[in-house]
């Protein structure tokens, strides 16, 4: 219960932030100041600045509306394409639909990742739009997988044959019994998937596959900021804890509803 | 002295009381059988005396093995005492094995644990007590795995790691429940030799009046946490002092009033019918089948009540699915009304009308996301204008009605019922599109006696009042006896004998029907009133 707090604390201050810049930010981060570059905490700049002068604070809450995009807009790829291949496999299960299902994300699970974005970005030019598509592509298979494992224990209950009495056919089915069953698996899911892609778009920004400049992203901050760590830890320190605080507190928030949510785990957990 | 003695043992779980005041002994080579419904504590009993109690439990009271009080012990002597001294056997064999290892290792490992023993010595005592379980070395070497056995044999190994330390006292939790009636015969004949020859204490915990009768030497009742009788079983069947226990022995003896059988033209007609599964196969072999249905030919007729017999893997749950178009018949076919059922595709919500079905869990039947309401409604996707708006509502209220519960339970979710309020609704289900035939799949198998009683005097009230057809599968004789006209009796995918349920069963012509007859537990004739 303490981690479910903490991770939606942590994740809500985050997701604050990003919605915050939607209409306000402390400094315009387009304008170099040259003059206030390299400056540690204060209290006109609260995170410190940069190599250009920009204020860090103003970066990371842009940054974070960037990586909560990708990550939300990865995930939703993920979940639409990859629910509906998962319940139609196991509504057929053992037939040519469910034998290409999995085999096409046995064919995704087998490429890195990286790869293929580097593909994608080779192909169609690194950008934002792109890195959604990538590491949307690599969320299809992860929910076809766990929808497809629970609706095929879902199939073997009585209130199924029940349906399948009342000539209910496999799609109707599907949608009407077996989705609404599998919501709380793909609640804590979507949860753990969401900061996997926060970690993936950092990942990609860091190689300079992700958003391109001027658009902020907290990969390419500490890209950028590499070479002057030595100097002005600070430029490492807020990137690099932004991105773990999140992830963290996705993580802590996603096992928390899977303890909540889950009766098995809840009964363990007590 | 007795070997264990309970005395005024409180038990709570939470602050919430589940046991109050209850004591009872057992003394060496004698057979103590604890009689309850579900939710009456007695396996909770049990547990306290292992000390197997879930979180949050405390005990007051007094459990005495040999003199000495278990509740007062460390957890450490505690651990010497389970397996050692105490023994117990478990209801589902399935989960009580560790299915990677073989069940030579894990009957030695009873007693490397409690003895110290080298692992060769180990396997000789496991070898021993796998005999004495009647599972000798010859036939079944101590090389196999759970899987390789069947649900009675695997009871056997569960006997044997509990008897393998020689432990005094034996708790027994349902131990026949999970098993078939000529299997569980053999598996109580087993448990009363253990007793008699190595003289230790039994305690049989079952909800079967009959099962008990036929073993114990004294019997202990228990309702809602509390001993309400007990003492020496043959004065107990014959006074039943208390109402709850008259209450449970006549749930138990139940047949429900059953008006005449108006026989009309027939309704559903079985004609040869065969379901092949295919068999996983090797790299160059010929593709195999397993026949699990073989050339079934039966009618009934309208207004009829028909039982179908059979132990687990006859055939008979594979059956009910052809029947009601889920599975693909090989062979033969099978008509309701005079149309085919056409099994092989889609089966037409026409012909799918006649029919529906009532399965055995209250629990696994609903949707849990749904409202009673929209549960009950289901089959009405059948029709072409299903009810709406004061039709439906009308038609709602008679089914639950009809079922015996309010209208007003519409709007509760399925976890908000008991077991037996939850086989209501399923009946309730299964009656709002007024089908012909109504097949009931072990309907009231997984019910308590008192409940099952009243489901079955619901079931033939509908039958009465509404005219309709029931397919009555079940493993339970006693069930099929109080409500069925005819009977059939299925072993391996044949039906090997039909007839009127009373000749059947008073004179069984096959010798399969005769044994599962005999090896039916049955409560002493003439005992009470």
């Amino acid at each position: 219960m303490k981690g479910l707090w903490l991770g939606a604390i942590l994740v809500s201050v985050f997701v604050g932030a990003a919605l915050l810049s939607l209409v306000w930010v402390p400094y315009d981060i387009i304008q170099m100041n040259m003059a206030q570059r390299l400056q540690g905490p204060s209290w006109p700049h609260p995170l410190g600045t940069d190599h250009y002068g920009r204020d860090m604070l103003s970066m990371i809450m842009l940054g974070a509306r960037t990586s909560i995009a990708v990550a939300l807009v990865a995930v939703g790829i993920g979940m639409g394409l990859g629910v509906p291949l998962g319940l139609t496999a196991a509504a057929r299960r053992g037939g040519w639909i469910d034998e290409i299902v999995m085999r096409g994300n046995d064919l995704i699970f087998a490429f890195p990742s990286l790869l293929i974005a580097i593909l994608i970005t080779a192909i169609f030019g690194a950008s934002a739009v792109n890195a959604i598509i990538a590491i949307g592509i690599f969320n299809i298979p992860v929910f076809a997988r766990l929808v497809r494992g629970g609706a095929l224990s879902l199939w073997t209950r009585d209130y199924i044959l029940a349906a399948r009495v009342a000539g209910k056919g496999r799609a109707r089915i599907s949608i009407e019994h077996i989705l609404p069953n599998l919501t709380n698996l793909l609640i804590v899911q979507g949860t753990i998937q969401f900061s996997l892609g926060i970690l993936a778009e950092a990942g990609l920004s860091y190689v300079g596959l992700g958003a391109q400049p001027p658009v902020p992203s907290w990969g390419r901050m500490l890209a950028d900021t590499q070479t002057m760590y030595s100097i002005a830890l600070h430029l490492a320190l807020v990137p690099g804890l932004s991105i773990l605080l999140t992830v963290l507190g996705l993580n802590l928030m996603g096992d928390g509803l899977r303890d909540l949510l889950d009766p098995r785990v809840r009964r363990a957990a007590r | 002295m007795s070997l264990l003695q309970i005395e005024g043992l409180h038990m709570a779980i939470h602050g919430q009381p589940i046991l109050r005041d209850v004591s009872l002994s057992l003394a060496r080579g004698e057979v103590l059988g604890i009689i309850g419904e579900s939710g009456s504590g007695k396996s909770m009993t049990a547990f306290s005396v292992m000390r197997l109690l879930p979180r949050g439990a405390g005990c007051l009271g007094a459990v005495r093995l040999d003199g000495r009080d278990l509740l007062q012990l460390p957890e450490r002597q505690m651990n010497n005492i389970r397996g050692r001294m105490v023994g117990m056997i478990f209801q589902e064999p399935m989960t009580a094995l560790n299915p990677l290892k073989t069940i030579g290792d894990q009957v030695a490992e009873t007693v490397r644990l409690h003895e110290g023993l080298s692992r060769r010595a180990a396997w000789d005592r496991a070898r021993a007590a796998l005999a004495r379980a009647e599972l000798p070395e010859e036939s079944f070497p101590l090389t196999r795995y759970p899987h390789e056995l069947s649900g009675g044999q695997r009871q056997r190994v569960v006997i044997a790691m509990a008897i393998a330390c020689r432990p005094a006292l034996l708790i027994a939790d349902e131990p026949t429940t999970a098993l078939d009636v000529t299997t569980q015969a053999e598996i109580l004949n087993l448990l009363r030799r253990l007793v008699q020859e190595e003289g230790c204490g039994l305690m049989l915990i079952s909800h079967d009046l009959a099962v008990v009768a036929s073993m114990a030497d004294r019997i202990a009742i228990m309702r809602a946490g509390e001993v309400v009788e007990q003492g020496p079983t043959a004065e107990i069947l014959r006074q039943m002092q208390h109402p709850y226990s008259r209450a449970l022995r006549a749930a138990s003896a139940h047949a429900p009033e059953r008006g005449a059988v108006a026989t009309g033209e027939t309704l559903l007609n079985c004609d040869g019918v065969v379901r092949d599964y295919a068999l996983p196969r090797g790299l160059l072999a010929a593709p195999q089948h397993f026949r699990a249905v073989d050339g079934v030919s039966f009618t009934i007729k309208r207004g009829e009540s028909l039982g179908l017999v059979g132990e687990s893997g006859c055939g008979k749950s594979t059956l009910t699915r052809a029947i009601l178009g889920l599975e693909p018949l090989q062979a033969g076919r099978i008509e309701i009304s005079g149309q085919p059922i056409n099994a092989n595709g889609h089966v037409d919500p026409a012909i799918r009308k006649h029919m529906q079905v009532v399965f055995q869990d209250p629990y696994g039947s609903f949707n849990p996301r749904h409202r009673v309401e929209r549960l009950i409604c289901e089959p009405f996707h059948l029709w072409d204008d299903p009810p709406v708006g004061a039709a439906r509502d009308k038609a709602i209220a008679d089914a639950l009605e009809a079922v015996g519960l309010s209208v007003a339970d519409r709007h509760k979710f399925p976890h908000e019922f008991s077991g037996g309020q939850r086989q209501r609704i399923a009946i309730a289900r299964a009656l709002i599109t007024r089908p012909d035939l109504i097949i009931l799949d072990e309907a009231v198998s997984a019910l308590d006696v008192s409940v099952r009683a009243q489901v079955l005097g619901l079931l033939a009230d509908l039958q009465g009042r509404l005219g309709l057809t029931y397919l009555f599968i079940s493993h339970d004789l006693s069930v099929v006896r109080s409500i069925t006209d005819r009977v059939l009796v299925m072993k391996a995918g044949k039906i090997v004998e039909e007839g009127e349920t009373r000749a059947v069963f008073d004179a069984p012509a096959h010798p399969y029907t005769a044994q599962l007859i005999k090896a039916a537990p049955r409560l002493p004739e003439g005992v009470g009133g």
